[in-house]
C-alpha cells in the first residue's frame, strides 16, 4: 500500500526512516521524496500487513504518516478518454479497455503529478489523503 | 459496375430501406464480399474524430444596444474576440486567453460555456460616432441572446497528424502535450480508420456543401480548410455550424500545460457509396494511414521525422523509436470518434439526415507554403561577440575579479586546460564568494552547469532559452566544447532595437 511520510524542519536532518526500516526490519519502498526548507513529504509504498508497525515507529520518531487511499481523483465527466495520461505515467496506472474506455488503476499511483498537467480536460487531481 | 446517385440514397433514406455502417465496420464488409458486393450492400459510410482543433471559433451578432454602439475592441469573459467587422458581430477564437486569467481560461472556454448554457460576460468598447454614439458597454448575455452563434472553423479534420516525440534531455510542454525526455513518449492525433478524409482521400463526395455533423448539430463543409495540404495527405476541412443546437458531448474546451488554450471538435462526414471505387476507399483500416513521428525537441519549422508510423502501430500501445519500446498516448478519443460515426449512422437510418452531393470538390495535389520572411533570419554567429576572455579553471577568485574589471564582461567562460568549457562564472558569484569568505579557486565557485548556444542556431531560438533559464548571457561553443563567442541579451535586444 502507499503512504505519505511528512516529516517536518526539526527532524528533517535526521536520518529516521533509515532507523525505522532498521529497527522494524520492514522494508520501504520510496516513489517520491520532495524536501524543502519547511519541510519534507516522502511517498512510498509499504507491505498492507505490517503498516501499523512502521507507522508507530515513524510516529514515534516526529514523522506524521497518512494512507494514500485515493492518490489520484479522476473527473468522468470532465474526461473525454482521449488516453493522454496513458503514455507518462511511470508506473502504468491508466490504460484504455478493448472498447477504448479509460481504466484506472489508482493503487499503482505514486502521485508523480505528470499526468495532471498532462490532461487537456483537468480531469485529474492528486487525492487529498486520509 | 455499380452506379448509384445520391437522389438513390436519400429516397432510401426516407423510406426507411437505407443501409448505413461505420467505417470501421466497412473495413470487414469489403473484406467479406469485396468492394463491388460492399458497394451494393451499403449505402452511406459513415465517419466520425473527436480531438483538439485549435483553428476553431465563433461568429457571434449581440443585436443592437440603446443607443448602439460600433464595437472596436470586445472582451467576453475577459477573452478578446475580433470585431473588426461592422458594430455589433465578433468572432470568438479557441485558442485566445483571458486577459486576467492567462492560460486557464480562453475563447474555447467561452464557447463550451455558452454551449452549457451559461452567460458570459461582455465588454465592448468605442470611440464613439453619430451614427453610435454610445463608448461603452457592460452585460452578460447568454446563447439564447445572442442573434446568431455560428461555429466557422478554419481548419478543422486533418486527413491524419503527425505523431510527436522529444530527443531533448528536458520535458517540453506543447500542443501535442507533454512530451518526456529522450524519446520517454509518443503523441499523435486523428481517428485513423474512422478519419473522415482518410476514407475518401480523392474527395469524390466530400466538398464545399457537404451536409455533416458537428458538435451534435448538423454542420456544412464550406470547402478547404487553411494549409490545406492534400497532396502530401494532410488535408483539412473548414466547417460551419449552429452553435446554439451543439452539445457539451461534442464541444470541449481544453488546456495544454505551457501551450494555451484548444477545442475539442466532434465532427463527422457521411459518405454515400455510389460505386465501387468510393466503397474501396471507405475500407481503409488504422494499419493503412501512415504518418510520421516528428521530433519536436529540434524547434524548427522543419522538425526531422524518426520514422513512418501507421495508426495501427500507434494504437498498439507502444512503437519502437531506435531499439527502445516508447509508450504512446492519443490525444484524440477514440471512443468518442466511435460514437460521432455510430450517431451520424442512427440520424440517417432514423431519416433526420440525408446525404448531399459537394457543390465544389476540394482541391488536389496542392501543398501549404511556409511563410516568406523578408527580414531575413538571424544567427547567433551574426551577433555574438567574438572577442572573449576566458578564465581556466584553475586560476584564483582574484583573478577573475581582476579579469572581470578589466573587461567589462560580466561572465567569464571557464575552461579546461584543453580549453573546453566547463563552467562560467560570473561578477555575481564572485561578490558571494567574497561575501562568504571564501577565496579558493574559480573551481570552487563557477556554476558547472552551463547554458550553451551554437553558432548556427537561430537568435529566437536562443533568446527563448537564454529565458527559460533565467540567464542574460551564453558562451557559444563549437563540437568540440571550445568557447568561440558569447551572446548576451543585450547583443539581442540591439537586434531587434535595430529593426524596429
Amino acid at each position: 500500500m502507499k503512504i505519505k511520510i511528512s516529516i517536518s524542519s526539526d527532524v528533517v536532518t535526521k536520518p529516521i526512516m533509515a532507523e525505522s526500516i532498521l529497527e522494524t526490519g520492514i522494508l520501504l519502498n520510496i516513489s517520491q521524496a520532495h524536501f524543502d526548507r519547511s519541510h519534507g513529504e516522502v511517498v512510498a509504498d509499504v507491505d498492507e500487513d505490517r503498516f501499523d508497525i512502521m507507522c508507530k515507529s515513524l510516529t514515534n520518531k516526529g514523522a506524521k504518516v497518512t494512507k494514500l487511499d485515493t492518490p489520484i481523483m479522476w473527473d468522468e465527466n470532465e474526461c473525454v478518454e482521449c488516453s493522454a495520461c496513458v503514455s507518462v505515467c511511470p508506473t502504468k496506472v491508466f490504460s484504455l479497455d478493448d472498447d477504448f474506455s479509460l481504466q484506472v488503476d489508482e493503487s499503482k499511483c505514486i502521485q508523480c503529478g505528470t499526468c495532471v498537467d498532462m490532461c487537456p480536460h483537468h480531469a485529474l487531481s492528486l487525492g487529498n489523503n486520509s | 459496375m455499380v452506379k448509384k446517385s445520391i437522389h438513390d440514397i436519400n429516397s432510401k433514406i426516407r423510406d426507411g430501406s437505407v443501409n448505413v455502417v461505420t467505417a470501421e465496420d466497412m473495413v470487414h464488409i469489403v473484406g467479406e464480399l469485396g468492394a463491388e458486393e460492399a458497394a451494393k450492400e451499403v449505402d452511406v459510410v459513415t465517419t466520425g474524430t473527436f480531438g483538439a482543433m485549435c483553428s476553431s471559433g465563433v461568429w457571434l451578432n449581440f443585436g443592437h444596444s440603446e443607443p448602439p454602439i460600433k464595437m472596436q475592441k470586445v472582451f467576453l469573459n475577459d477573452v478578446e474576440a475580433y470585431t473588426g467587422v461592422a458594430a455589433v458581430d465578433a468572432f470568438i477564437g479557441a485558442t485566445q486567453l483571458s486577459e486576467s486569467q492567462g492560460m486557464d481560461y480562453g475563447g474555447a472556454h467561452v464557447i463550451e460555456d455558452l454551449i452549457r448554457g451559461k452567460s458570459v460576460h461582455l465588454r465592448a468598447v468605442s470611440h464613439g460616432t453619430d451614427c453610435y454614439p454610445r463608448k461603452i458597454i457592460d452585460t452578460n448575455l447568454s446563447l439564447d441572446d445572442m442573434n446568431q452563434a455560428i461555429m466557422m472553423n478554419p481548419r478543422n479534420a486533418y486527413q491524419k497528424y503527425n505523431a510527436a516525440t522529444n530527443s531533448t534531455k528536458s520535458t517540453m510542454h506543447t500542443y501535442m502535450g507533454t512530451l518526456l525526455p529522450s524519446f520517454g513518449n509518443v503523441t499523435y492525433s486523428g481517428a485513423g480508420v474512422l478519419s473522415p478524409l482518410s476514407n475518401d482521400p480523392d474527395y469524390l463526395t466530400i466538398g464545399t456543401g457537404t451536409r455533416i455533423f458537428l458538435g451534435g448539430a448538423q454542420g456544412y463543409i464550406v470547402g478547404q480548410g487553411t494549409q490545406h495540404s492534400s497532396g502530401g495527405g494532410f488535408g483539412t476541412l473548414m466547417l460551419q455550424g449552429d452553435l446554439k443546437h451543439m452539445s457539451p458531448d461534442y464541444i470541449r474546451a481544453a488546456n495544454f500545460t505551457g501551450y494555451g488554450t484548444s477545442l475539442y471538435v466532434g465532427m463527422g462526414v457521411p459518405i454515400p457509396i455510389l460505386n465501387e471505387q468510393i466503397a474501396q476507399a471507405t475500407a481503409i483500416s488504422d494499419a493503412g494511414v501512415t504518418t510520421k513521428i516528428l521530433d519536436y525537441g529540434i524547434p524548427s519549422r522543419d522538425r526531422p521525422a524518426l520514422r513512418d508510423v501507421t495508426y495501427a502501430q500507434l494504437r498498439s500501445g507502444c512503437v519502437d523509436i531506435n531499439g527502445n519500446d516508447v509508450p504512446t498516448s492519443s490525444l484524440s478519443s477514440f471512443k468518442r470518434s466511435r460514437q460521432i460515426a455510430s450517431e451520424l449512422k442512427e440520424w440517417i437510418l432514423r431519416g433526420e439526415f440525408f446525404v448531399s452531393m459537394p457543390v465544389e470538390r476540394l482541391p488536389k495535389d496542392v501543398s501549404a507554403k511556409p511563410m516568406k520572411q523578408t527580414e531575413g533570419i538571424a544567427l547567433v554567429s551574426d551577433i555574438m561577440a567574438v572577442n572573449i576572455i576566458t578564465i581556466s579553471k584553475d586560476a584564483s577568485v582574484y583573478d577573475a575579479a581582476k579579469t572581470i574589471m578589466d573587461t567589462e564582461f560580466n561572465h567569464l567562460p571557464v575552461v579546461s586546460s584543453g580549453n573546453t568549457l566547463v563552467g562560467i562564472v560570473t561578477a555575481w558569484d564572485i561578490s558571494k564568494a567574497v561575501s562568504q569568505n571564501k577565496f579558493d579557486l574559480v573551481e570552487g565557485i563557477m556554476t558547472r552547469k552551463v547554458i550553451t548556444a551554437s553558432a548556427d542556431e537561430r537568435v529566437a531560438v536562443v533568446a527563448r532559452r537564454m529565458d527559460q533559464n533565467s540567464v542574460s548571457a551564453m558562451p557559444v561553443i563549437d563540437r568540440e566544447g571550445h568557447v568561440i563567442g558569447m551572446i548576451t541579451s543585450d547583443d539581442i535586444s540591439k537586434l531587434f532595437a535595430r529593426r524596429s
